[in-house]
């Protein structure tokens, strides 16, 4: 199979889901000088000039545009450049968005897909390294994707486009040169649907985006230790699939979460919460979370490392859950 | 005389006194304890609402604010569901969910009205844009306070509008007050529209309780829109007759103050001209009075007849697809 990089497979799953529906469209700052500052949108502008739109730094005005043409008829997709930036629109997302279909009774639909590139390690310094995703899995209204592959991201992407509720879709920025296998043939994946990206029989790592990557590195080195780890990729955080999830815990006994995020009420909390009362009597071990230390995202790269989790700490964390047990 | 034509007029009086009539029984409704929740009236700011919306089609949109009941009225709301929706009934706009603060009825355009002040202007940028990209003819209109021209949104907006050209006209009801805060405290303009050269779009400002010169500002700044030629930013000087909510013990004026400009208000200022150009005699304007008073009692009726939501229904409706 051809392999792509994240970047080309958000572009064509763009590509080809506006070719088949003209109400689509992307805004955002900075879209059509390089295809996107990513490059996560080249072709698009040759193809679609008058549906990729460069706007003014007003982020606000973007995602309300986003909303006001999604309650009127259009499926935006709404470009916010870095996912810190996302803080400067909490209302337009959170109370708007996010409320609107439930605060009017669901006369309305929200069929607007508010995508960002999340994630640090390229010292990109504490204002375009962050991940906010449990944030919006914390307040209602809204399906978050956070996925880890070419094909993952092609397929999710493609059906956020056709779901008429809003969908915040968070690639991890160190990701979009990252190749992987994608058919040419079309295909989606629905969301909330996880994926074992490994299976093994004695801990399972429930995780996502960039942290899938570090996970199975780490499983790799586990394996030669003789202990057999079972990735789950879930993908989609809200709603997530908790079965996905019940069916390796139950298998293994033994829970590590690990994401990039903070820890401290990070999406690691809610789901050690959920296993824990759902599957208690399944547990052999106390879950053991991985995320980044409580500080804002450091500059200098020593600095950085220390704050954000990777392979290593899924390594320990592994073996801290069995030597719990 | 006046240059409008006698239907005209009528129609601009009857939406006024529709209006009016709902928000006073709403008052006296919520005052009795029927009502949960805030309410905020739109009295004595009616000939703005009625202004804008008689150049207006069904398919045109609106976006609206916490004082929201007149422009939803005006656009042709139906009263019964408002006031169930005000009940917190199931047969409201939004089935009990929203409240008087939230009412929205995607029939008729009325996209929203919206709890956050100057929540609005963003929005109203996107369904312009869609008009736009759907090349219909179509226009927005966000109403907006004194008090939400100070939001960073109102400058997004703005700015985003002009670029673009977008068919909006963002009408401002100053009515002089930001809940309690008086807007010379606040504004660093005398009025909103001065804002509009620093978006190089035009700025009108008038008369907001003269109901033929709100009417008139807004079908020029609506047919400039429905042209293609960009938006406009309308300020209505305008005065809020009652407090911000019903129980606002209003100790940031005085009753004199308030007495001053009932002696302004819309309604009677407009009866008093109709009377002149002969458009209106005392048997009409009686009738069209009692007509809307049966309207509102019709619909308290309705509302209270009206079951509440069942307690479940509190957990329909977050997604088209909860993915369950």
């Amino acid at each position: 199979m051809r392999e792509i990089t994240v970047a080309q497979a958000t572009a064509e799953a763009l590509m080809e889901e506006m070719s088949k529906d003209p109400t689509i469209f992307i805004i955002g700052e900075d879209l059509t000088a390089h295809g996107g500052i990513f490059g996560q949108f080249v072709g698009i502008p040759e193809k679609f000039p008058d549906r990729i739109l460069d706007t003014p730094i007003s982020e606000t005005a973007i995602v309300g545009a986003g909303v006001g043409a999604a309650l009127t008829g259009m499926r935006p997709l709404v470009d916010l450049h870095f996912a810190d930036f996302i803080t400067i629109t909490m209302d337009e997302i959170v109370s708007q968005a996010a409320t609107m279909r439930y605060m009017f009774g669901g006369q309305s639909k929200m069929p607007l897909v508010i995508w960002a590139p999340d994630g640090a390690g390229l010292s990109a310094g504490p204002h375009h390294s962050k991940s906010f995703e449990s944030w919006f899995m914390h307040a209602p209204g809204m399906k978050v994707v956070v996925p880890s592959t070419p094909y993952d991201v092609k397929g999710l992407l493609k059906s956020a486009l056709r779901d008429d509720d809003l969908v915040l879709f968070f690639q991890h920025k160190k990701l979009f040169k990252f190749k992987g296998p994608v058919p040419e043939e079309e295909y989606i994946i629905p969301l909330k649907k996880a994926d074992v990206k490994r299976e093994g029989s004695d801990v399972t790592v429930v995780t996502y985006s960039m942290m899938v990557h570090h996970t199975l590195s780490a499983a790799k080195r586990l394996e030669k230790e003789g202990i057999s780890v079972e990735v789950i990729d879930l993908r989609t955080i809200w709603p997530f699939d908790f079965d996905a999830v019940a069916e390796s815990v139950k298998k293994t006994g033994h829970v590590v979460i690990a994401h990039e995020s903070w820890k401290v009420g990070g999406v690691g909390a809610e789901l050690a919460s959920q296993i824990q009362e759902k599957l208690f009597d399944y547990l052999d071990a106390p879950i053991v979370r991985v995320g980044a230390e409580h500080v804002p995202i450091p500059f200098s790269p020593p600095l950085e490392k220390r704050v954000i989790p990777d392979d290593e700490d899924v390594y320990r964390a592994v073996k801290k859950v069995l030597e719990e047990a | 005389m006046s240059d409008i034509d006698k239907s005209t007029a009528i129609k601009l009086y009857r939406t006024m006194v529709r209006i009016r009539v709902f928000e006073t029984v709403t008052e006296k409704l919520f005052l009795e304890g029927k009502l949960p929740g805030f309410v905020h009236l739109y009295i004595g700011e009616e000939a703005i609402a009625a202004g804008v919306s008689a150049s207006l089609r069904r398919d045109d949109y609106i976006l609206s604010t916490h004082r929201g009941h007149g422009h939803t009225l005006a656009k042709g709301g139906d009263m019964k569901k408002m006031m169930a929706e005000n009940y917190g009934k199931v047969t409201g706009y939004c089935k009990g969910k929203g409240g008087s603060m939230h009412i929205a009825d995607f029939s008729i355009g009325m996209l929203g009205a919206n709890g956050v002040v100057g929540g609005q202007f963003p929005i109203s940028v996107g369904a312009g844009l869609s008009i736009k990209m759907r090349k219909t003819d179509q226009v927005v209109v966000a109403y907006f306070g004194d008090g939400a021209a100070n939001r960073g949104t109102f400058h997004e907006a703005l700015n985003m509008a002009s670029i673009w050209k977008l068919p909006i006209i963002f009408v401002n009801e100053d009515n002089q007050y930001a809940s309690t805060t008086r807007k010379v405290r606040t504004l660093s303009v005398e009025h909103v529209a001065q804002r509009a050269c620093a978006y190089n779009v035009p700025g009108i400002r008038c008369d907001g309780n003269d109901v033929i010169a709100v009417y008139k500002a807004a079908k020029e700044a609506i047919e400039r829109a429905r042209r293609g030629e960009g938006p406009t930013l309308m300020s209505c000087q305008t005065y809020r007759l009652k407090g911000h909510f019903i129980g606002d013990p209003e100790k940031y004026r005085t009753h004199e103050e308030v007495e001053e400009f009932w002696k302004k208000e819309p309604i009677g200022r407009f009866e008093k001209i109709a009377f002149e150009n002969g458009w209106l005699t005392e048997d009409e304007k009686k009738a069209i009075w009692e007509e809307y008073q049966k309207e509102a009692e019709e619909a308290v009726k309705f509302a209270e007849e009206s079951p509440y939501p069942d307690p479940e229904e509190a957990l329909k409706d977050v997604f088209v697809n909860p993915l369950e």
